[in-house]
Parts: C-alpha cells; sequence; structure tokens
C-alpha cells in the first residue's frame, strides 16, 4: 500500500524479501546496507535471536532517487523463513507493494523452497492480495555453491507461470535480463502463461542483489503510473 | 491495477487538518509529541517537540507492535485492542487505533498524566476517524479513478534506474 505524501513530496512502498530459512534475505538487505550511500539509507532494524536468526523483521530504508519532484523511498523488510513464526511473517505483509522471494538454489532446499512458495501464496491470499497481479520477482540466491541446482529445474518448480486469461496481455514479451526467454509465451497446449522476472545472486558478496532490488521497484513505481 | 498494492495519498490540506487537530490536542493533555503512522509502516506525520530519535524506524516498529498485539487480542477472543500503553519510569507512550488504518502514538512525561492524555486522546481521535476516512474514500492513485502522478512517468522511471 504506497503512501503518496504532498506535504513532504514523498513516495512510500513497501517491499517484502520472502523465503525458507537461511535464504539470505537478511544477507541481501546487509549489502544493500553497506553499499548504499549513508544519506540516503537510514538504520539497518533487526529483531532477531541471539544467534542471528530472524525473530520478526529486518528493516532497511532506502532513497532511490526523484521522480516529478518526489522523493521515492522504499521500506525493505526480511520476514523470519522458519516455518513456525507464520503469525509474524504474515503480519509483515500487510500493506505489502512488492515482493522478492530469494529461493536458496541448493538441490537439498528445493522442499524447503516448495514449501515457502505455497506459504507466501497462501499469506497473501488471505489478505485479499493476487500475487501473480502485483510486482513480485524471484531470485536464486547462493549460485556459488557446488551444489546449486540448475536454474532451470528450479524454474520449473518454482516459477513454472501462471495463466494469462486477459486478452491484451496475450503477446509473447522477451525477459529483457534473459536473452532467449520469454515473461509472458504461450505454451504448445495454445495457454498463455507468464512467469515472474528472475536473478541469479550471490547475496554474500552481492552479486545479483541490486539488480533484483532494481527490478522489483521499477515495477513497483510503474504499478502506480 | 495490481490488487494489493491500493495507495493511498494525502494532500497539504489534509495534512494541515492533521496538524491543527493533533497541536491542539497536545495542548490540552500537554503530552509532548504526536505520530501518526500507517499500518504498514510508514510515518505519515510528527507534530509537537520533534523526536530525537530515528523515527522512520519508530515507525515501523510501532506497526509491527501494533500488528502482533491485534493477532494477541484474536487468541484471546477479541477482535483487536484499540489502544496500547507502555510505561516507562519518565517517557510512556500510548497508541490508538484510527480508522483501522492508522496509528495515532502519543509521547509524554511526567507532566501529565495517562487519565488526562487517555481522556484528552478520545476526541482526537474521533476527529482524525472522520478526516481519515475522507482520505481513504476518495479514488487512489492508480486505481482507475484519479490519473496515478506517475501517469506517463515511465521514461523518468526507466531513467532513475540505468
Amino acid at each position: 500500500m504506497s503512501m503518496i505524501n504532498y506535504a513532504s513530496r514523498e513516495i512510500n512502498c513497501k517491499i517484502v524479501y520472502y523465503g525458507s530459512g537461511l535464504g539470505g534475505k537478511t544477507s541481501n538487505l546487509e549489502h544493500i546496507y553497506g553499499k548504499v550511500q549513508p544519506d540516503t539509507r537510514g538504520k539497518l532494524i533487526s529483531l532477531a535471536t541471539e544467534t542471528e536468526r530472524t525473530l520478526f523483521f529486518d528493516f532497511l530504508p532506502v532513497d532511490l532517487g526523484t521522480i516529478r519532484g518526489f522523493k521515492t523511498r522504499f521500506h525493505l523488510y526480511t520476514v523470519p523463513g522458519q516455518v513456525y513464526y507464520n503469525a509474524s511473517r504474515k503480519l509483515i505483509l500487510k500493506g505489502v507493494d512488492g515482493i522478492v522471494f530469494v529461493a536458496d538454489s541448493q538441490v537439498e532446499r528445493m522442499e524447503a523452497n516448495q514449501e515457502a512458495m505455497q506459504n507466501l501464496y497462501d499469506n497473501m491470499a488471505e489478505y485479499g492480495y493476487d500475487l501473480t497481479r502485483m510486482p513480485f520477482v524471484i531470485q536464486y540466491n547462493k549460485r556459488d555453491l557446488p551444489n546449486a541446482a540448475p536454474v532451470r529445474e528450479l524454474q520449473a518448480a518454482l516459477n513454472p507461470g501462471w495463466e494469462v486469461t486477459e486478452p491484451s496481455r496475450q503477446r509473447v514479451t522477451p525477459d529483457a535480463s534473459h536473452a532467449g526467454e520469454n515473461l509472458i509465451e504461450q505454451l504448445p497446449s495454445g495457454e498463455w502463461v507468464e512467469h515472474a522476472p528472475y536473478f541469479e545472486a550471490v547475496a554474500v558478496t552481492g552479486d545479483g542483489v541490486f539488480e533484483t532490488l532494481r527490478a522489483v521497484s521499477k515495477l513497483v513505481l510503474k504499478s502506480l503510473a | 491495477m495490481a490488487v494489493g498494492s491500493a495507495s493511498w495519498s494525502f494532500t497539504e490540506d489534509d495534512f494541515g487538518a492533521i496538524t491543527h487537530s493533533l497541536q491542539r490536542f497536545l495542548q490540552e493533555s500537554d503530552a509532548r509529541c504526536a505520530l501518526l503512522v500507517d499500518r504498514s509502516g510508514q510515518l505519515v506525520a510528527t507534530v509537537g517537540e520533534q523526536p530525537k530519535f530515528d523515527a522512520t524506524a519508530f515507525a515501523t516498529l510501532t506497526a509491527a507492535d501494533f500488528s502482533a498485539n491485534d493477532q494477541l487480542a484474536r487468541l484471546i477472543g477479541e477482535t483487536d485492542f484499540n489502544s496500547l500503553f507502555h510505561q516507562g519510569e519518565k517517557e510512556s507512550m500510548y497508541l490508538a487505533d484510527v480508522a483501522r488504518r492508522v496509528i495515532l502514538v502519543v509521547l509524554f512525561d511526567n507532566r501529565t498524566t495517562l487519565g488526562l492524555v487517555r481522556l484528552k486522546m478520545r476526541q482526537t481521535v474521533d476527529e482524525l476517524t472522520k478526516l481519515f476516512e475522507k482520505v481513504f474514500a476518495r479514488p487512489a492513485q492508480g486505481q482507475g479513478g484519479a490519473p496515478g502522478l506517475l501517469a506517463g512517468a515511465d521514461d523518468e522511471i526507466d531513467k532513475l534506474f540505468q
């Protein structure tokens, strides 16, 4: 739920990093915190346990620039990934404008990723939000690990696409980040499907972190246009 | 328009009316400072003594605090807690729900009492509720009502991310 404040000339938007436990959501925020100019970001707030597992959320406000004289301020949140924290995880989704799903690429985390994705759809639906109709990107993290699953397999499991029913949107839309791939395409069966844009990343070194953030914030601003 | 990204906006007139109402409340209650925070954690307005702490972080934690307490209320069979009170040795805070979308947070110290703050807050919450209901009833930006603030700004958005 973006808020436009004409008095202070600010557009405020909320982006939530979602995903299974230990997938790298907090690492994304920590990298952003370390890289952006201190005058364009606020404090990184972490409500974590003694062992640095996120208990409630991490929070980082960043300014991404000015459009039409309005400062664009993005509030970045992570959710606790562990399964039993669902109550607090769901609270963070309240008023969300854009979602980044951080998937752990390791083969053995595939099931945990799928569970987290299902949980995201369920929690969004409980608020009456439709994930397929809002800014949503997927990040495949930990691409540097030897046991990382091929992107093709991750895409098939986590981003198989949803049906596009509106005729006006049924046209092939190439994925600007991946040559030869499409975000919207027609299957051999005749059905039109749309995939969420995806990015490969190594959050601890920062690879792909800003590409992901840029993509989701651009989608959020375009949804206001 | 995407479901779930319903946006809302408020004008300088709204801001003036909110400020006026809160200033009167601070005068009558002897509280130090009042902040309005929306339920998603964004700071809407600050009136009175400017806080020395990080107000953005404060707003986020306030919304989380309120949401967590809403869930606690449900667990014990209430629909919500429409106000919360946190007592400190010198500084205390009182939080109240406004129109189910905004939270009014009042910071006060030993110069006043919880009783007076609570009493004066009722009228202010009523005033603010009416005001915000009007704000939320307006067609939101980019929702098929009023044209979005960023309508036609695609090039500018693209440039921002180059």
